[in-house]
């Protein structure tokens, strides 16, 4: 399994593009292979202010439900329509198309602080802990 | 995966075939081979097959065999026959559930009892304890000696026959026959199953089934056979309104709560158990009825969470079973609500992450095939 270099990484398996001062959220390929077929992706409002390590949105899939966690403080300036209408798009495209929304960070030093591409790929072949 | 967990003769099939493994209630057993809905899809169309030998199997043998079964079990099983099969709740006293099951008639008084894997020593326990006050009549406990596979699907017929020496085109669905050459392995078939399908349920010797399950798989000839998991084995016996013990029948909620009236025999003409409390129901009201569910606003119901009014203000009940149903592409549910809110097109909130999220009473079962073979 093969994860872009220009993202980084959580330990519960989500991922930032940072573009300027936008940070395109969403979960790794890991994560939504453990999780199986995707169904259901509850997203933030926008304009919601939240908080690095907070849950921002839901995830769902046939047999599980998993939270996940905010990467970076800031507040919510887009979602991801398509995500919501095809949530299978998180399956087929997780780092790309399946983005799920994006935060206006209030602090960019915290992207700096997450895992980059070698390391989160140590983490997932490890087993990547507990989604 | 810990070693302290229980796994079936075919463990080594799931790894051979690419399962994903997962704990189920104690057992290694495979969630996926290539994705749930993939899987279900599959079944729908075409076939899937299953290892189902976790399943557990009870032989009641004798002539008070009969007499134990109708004291026991809900169903008439005085309707039976060699290589009839017939559904049956088995209840306490209180007209809850002990466990329910398939009763094979193998001849007049040779009985299969198949039951579930989280029931079995109960269920051994009750039966055999029953079974002191009948004459002639013995149980043994052959859950760890047999294989099950399913094979469901509309090709089902199509693939099976290719292996087994047996006309299956003239067996009839709740049907089955012992001693069917599959490919070498002597087995029982039987037309049941648990997905809403056409399909076989074949059992064999433990340790014969990873052959089995080979020989039919490799009985598919452009069939769109797949080999399946417990994921997809869930959406498709929900969508097709099954239940499931533990969810939609348990202690507390019997047959009659669970829309199975139609397998309670109160006209078998004799006391069973339960018969008291479940006429009781019947003539005094249900304490509680399970309903579809089709949310309205978008959300997946699970077992267990909290249904209320349509106002949002009184809880109801609780979701028995909810999921995503992949040939409706809806978020569906059954759950227990009273009887006066029932009725279908009643409106009712299911509570989510807590958003009380609308969602209204419709038919089941979510899904039926067409031209159901009988």
């Amino acid at each position: 399994m093969t994860y872009p270099a220009n993202l980084k990484y959580t330990k519960t398996h989500e991922y930032v593009r940072v573009e300027g001062k936008k940070a395109y959220v969403g979960i790794t390929n890991y994560a939504q292979d453990q999780l199986g077929d995707i169904v259901f992706v509850e997203v933030p409002e926008i304009g919601r202010v939240v908080k690095a390590g907070e849950v921002f949105s839901t995830v769902e899939s046939v047999k599980a439900v998993s939270d996940c966690y905010a990467p970076v403080s800031g507040k919510i300036a887009l979602v991801n329509k398509k995500v919501t209408d095809s949530p299978e798009v998180l399956n087929k495209d997780p780092h790309g198309e399946g983005w799920i929304c994006a935060i206006e960070m209030s602090d960019p030093s915290e992207a700096g602080k997450l895992m980059d591409v070698a390391a989160y790929e140590k983490h997932a072949a490890e087993g990547g802990g507990h989604h | 995966m810990a070693e302290e967990l229980k796994k079936t003769p075919l463990y080594e099939t799931y790894l051979k075939y690419g399962g994903r493994i997962i704990d189920f209630s104690g057992w290694a057993l495979p969630v996926q081979f290539s994705s749930i809905k993939e899987e279900h899809h599959a079944c729908r169309n075409a076939a899937a097959l299953w290892d189902v030998s976790d399943m557990g199997e009870l032989l009641v043998e004798g002539p008070g065999a009969l007499d134990l079964l109708q004291f026991l079990l809900v169903n008439d099983n005085a309707k039976g026959y060699p290589g009839r099969v017939i559904y049956n709740p088995m209840c306490y006293p209180s007209g809850g559930v002990v466990d329910d099951m398939m009763v094979v008639c193998l001849k007049d008084g040779k009985y299969l009892l198949v039951i579930n894997a989280g029931n079995i020593d109960k269920d051994f326990e009750w039966v055999s304890t029953a079974a002191r006050y009948f004459q002639g009549v013995t149980v043994k406990n052959l859950s760890k000696d047999v294989a099950e596979v399913a094979l469901q699907g509309p090709n089902s017929e199509r693939i099976m026959q290719r292996v087994a020496k047996y006309p299956l085109n003239e067996m009839k669905y709740y049907h089955g026959a012992e001693h069917v050459d599959v490919a070498g392995i002597d087995t029982l078939i039987t037309r049941t199953g648990y997905t809403g399908e056409d399909g076989f349920e074949v059992y064999c010797k433990a340790s014969e089934g990873p052959a089995l399950f080979d020989a039919i798989m490799d009985a598919d000839d452009g069939d769109g056979l797949v080999p399946a998991g417990l994921g997809c084995r869930d959406t498709l016996r929900f969508e097709a309104s099954m239940p499931l013990y533990g969810q939609e029948l348990d202690q507390n909620h019997g047959p009659l709560e669970a829309g199975l009236g139609r397998f309670v025999a109160f006209g078998k003409g004799m006391y069973f158990v339960g018969s008291k409390a479940l006429m009781e129901q019947r003539e005094k009201g249900l304490p509680a009825k399970l309903v579809g569910l089709d949310m309205i606003e978008k959300g997946v119901p699970r077992t267990g969470y909290k249904v209320f009014d349509g106002a949002g203000s009184k809880e109801l009940g609780y979701v028995t079973t909810g999921t995503y149903a992949p040939t409706q592409g809806r978020y569906l549910a059954m759950a227990f609500v009273p009887v006066d809110q029932s009725p279908i097109g009643t409106k009712v909130r299911v509570e989510i992450r807590g958003k009380k999220l609308l969602a209204e009473v419709v038919k089941m079962p979510f899904y039926k095939r067409e031209g159901k073979k009988k």
